[in-house]
């Protein structure tokens, strides 16, 4: 096989799974925009939030410490005990759960019945908030997230050598595949099954998807609106630790995380804001295509053309196809 | 007592018509062009010039400009710190390549230049709408700063990769580069802030201003009584990106001197300017001076507090910055969603009836 075309496949493969890292985020986009009306932009630092939370719990660090070190002069940072990876994600899951019920108590229950743009730019408010909070809580430094089962099995790290030593005898050129990111690819397919299990299967998961079809309606059958908003945005809050565990591993907690946020529009856009099977194809063009643009024409333009194709591909999808490739039909009455 | 209308009779169409219908509020408005321009360019020094006054006049006219798309117009818009870069280069180049033409001028043209980027940008406006286009501009945001970051013209081929802006005079006073003196740099960004207020405040109270009002509330709607929808999104577009682009070319080339593409005119820099029109008040002039000056006091005052008085490291105090801006929005969303301007139009009419409220 050429050289070339061995290693565009390779690219290829690669754009797969950073595809399926933005549509990991998307998804949370999606949850929360289906049953509520919500575009909530504070998805990329919900992920941040919680990665910053998980390891500031595994470590045992001082929330606030530092604030509480700058008012009252001391010097706590640790409380000098490590837990174990399982017990903190249970503990996050728990703090992101607390979070949703926050954020619905105390903003978005006072902006029912508001313009969609309205919320949108409270959730914008609540990423900046959420963004500063969390450095305040855990303090802004670059922390490195291991999530281990046992002291020897954490997630794995590095190029998986077995993929590359196959490829070889197979094309004569050895495949480089992050271990993480096939992690990552095995997780965001079990998420996605347990969220379609879950909202096809459990009495929770009907009473959503009906609050997503039909606010009133599932009003009058008896579903408590605040409290599937609560539930939306915990699940939400759990796509986003997963998100943020991923990609926290793979680059750092650090605030580029939040950035991630801005990755997951496009594949939003190009797959309709209200489709999960859109979200993850979506999600695989977006990275595939942005790869791949790089690839080829990247040395062409001077390079770095990551920051910007994806957002310029789904502007001129849009244009064409303005309600995304799964997104439900936009229909206009006076 | 004194906020009335009664005896201020009106005796031509104009004077019915006119910006200001209220006495006290026409002598307030006089009030405080008077202290702008002859006043403050007497006290003024260089911290003031440069921490409070310089960011205030500048961000306003961005804040005018975004308020025209976004409040006026109801075209979310993300890529304000995309639409400021390119005025800010248009700026450079301009100056650099044509240094025997006048600062003055070169400004006016890079805003001419950031309205026909932008009206290419606001073209899929006609097609998309909501947070479709909101995120469509972002495409705006990222392609512009990489473009200046990435070719290499349009930084004149510098080593750096940053532009700077060098010395050039109005009426023999130099108002760029590093020898310019506060009152010079303040009364030139002044003279751009007035006169874009002047314009905005009367396109919008005109038939484009409705237009755009119309568009907003309801666009099938204003397409069915008339509106013509290309001309008005595309007008708003090339409105704003006016006023966009000269604030850009004064932030980079009176404020800053030199700058760095993606830290200067970063998605930050797009919803800081979108964040003063919220807590401001969409949909008015006056909200676009009030947010500008809330967002450019705030740090000034939380540092002030927070790190002089108190004492505390500055990481801590950015951090609570971001809290208090981010509550703050999510606050007036919720009590206020027409922002600063909203409440001052309450106090307005309470003081209508003051001290007699029955």
């Amino acid at each position: 096989m050429p050289e070339q075309l061995a290693f565009a496949i390779e690219v290829f493969l690669n754009g797969l799974m950073s595809g399926v890292l933005y549509a990991l985020v998307a998804l949370g986009f999606v949850l929360i925009y289906k049953a509520s009306g919500i575009f909530n932009f504070a998805q990329g630092v919900m992920a941040l939030f919680a990665a910053m939370t998980l390891v500031g719990i595994q470590n045992g660090q001082v929330p606030f410490s530092h604030l509480i070190n700058a008012i009252l002069g001391t010097h706590i940072h640790h409380f000098g005990w490590h837990i174990h990876s399982v017990l903190a994600i249970a503990m996050t899951v728990l703090v992101m759960i607390a979070l949703a019920w926050a954020v619905q108590k105390f903003v978005f229950r006072y902006l029912v019945g508001q313009e969609p743009i309205i919320l949108f730019m409270a959730t914008i408010g609540l990423a900046y908030f959420l963004e500063g909070f969390a450095d305040l809580m855990w303090g802004s430094e670059i922390k490195t997230l291991d999530v281990c089962l046992t002291a020897n099995a954490c997630l794995p790290q590095g190029i998986n050598l077995a993929i590359d030593e196959t490829t070889y005898n197979w094309f004569g050129y050895g495949f480089f595949i992050d271990n993480l990111d096939i992690t990552a690819t095995i997780v965001a397919i079990i998420l996605v099954i347990a969220l379609v299990a879950f909202s096809q299967y459990t009495k929770q998961g009907r009473a959503m998807r009906a609050v997503a079809d039909d606010h009133q309606a599932a009003l009058s059958v008896g579903i408590s609106l605040n409290f599937i908003w609560v539930l939306v945005w915990s699940v939400a809050g759990f796509v986003a630790l997963v998100a943020g565990i991923m990609w926290g591993a793979k680059s750092g907690v650090q605030f580029s995380l939040s950035l991630i946020a801005l990755k997951a529009l496009p594949v939003l856009m190009l797959g309709g804001f209200t489709s999960i099977p859109g979200a993850i194809v979506g999600g695989l063009i977006i990275g595939v295509g942005e790869k791949l643009f790089e690839f080829w024409v990247g040395p062409l333009v001077g390079g770095a053309t990551e920051n910007w194709f994806a957002y310029v591909l789904a502007l001129v999808f849009l244009v064409f196809r303005p309600q995304g490739l799964f997104g439900e039909k936009i229909i206009e009455r006076v | 007592m004194l906020y009335r209308e009664a005896g201020d009779f009106k005796t031509s169409y104009s004077a019915d018509n006119q910006t200001f219908p209220i006495k006290f509020d026409r002598l307030g408005y006089y009030t405080a062009l008077i202290i702008a321009f002859l006043v403050i360019p007497f006290i003024i020094n260089d911290y003031w010039a440069n921490a409070i006054f310089l960011p205030f006049l500048i961000y306003a006219i961005a804040a005018l400009g975004l308020n025209i798309l976004v409040g006026y117009c109801g075209q979310v818009s993300l890529g304000t710190g995309g639409f400021m870069a390119v005025g800010a280069y248009a700026c450079y180049k301009l100056m650099t390549s044509m240094p025997e033409v006048n600062i003055f001028f070169h400004v006016i043209i890079s805003g001419g230049i950031t309205a026909a980027v932008c009206v290419v940008f606001g073209l899929p406006s006609l097609r998309i709408k909501g947070f479709y286009l909101a995120v469509a501009t972002l495409a705006a945001q990222f392609f512009l700063v990489w473009l200046f970051n990435r070719v290499a013209w349009f930084y004149n081929y510098s080593a750096s990769g940053q532009i700077n802006a060098p010395e050039r005079t109005v009426f023999g006073i130099e108002v760029t580069g590093p020898n310019t003196e506060a009152w010079a740099t303040y009364l030139f960004c002044l003279v751009f802030l007035v006169a874009s207020a002047l314009i905005a405040r009367n396109l919008t109270r005109g038939m484009a201003g409705r237009k755009w009002m119309a568009i907003r509330d309801m666009d099938i709607a204003a397409e069915i009584i008339g509106v013509n929808p290309l001309k008005a999104k595309i007008s708003a577009f090339a409105v704003s990106g006016f006023f966009v682009g000269i604030s850009g070319a004064l932030f980079f080339s009176v404020y800053l001197g030199a700058v760095e593409v993606g830290e200067v005119f970063g998605i930050n820099k797009s919803f800081l300017v979108l964040f003063m029109i919220i807590i401001g008040g969409l949909g008015s002039i006056f909200g676009s001076f009030a947010g500008a000056a809330f967002l450019v006091l705030l740090p000034v005052v939380l540092k002030v507090v927070g790190v002089d008085w108190l004492g505390w490291p500055t990481d801590i105090v950015a951090h609570l910055q971001l809290v208090i801006v981010g509550a703050l929005i999510v606050l007036f969303l919720i009590l206020e969603p027409h922002g600063l301007a909203q409440l001052w139009r309450v106090t307005k009419q309470k003081l209508r009836l003051w001290p007699f409220p029955h």
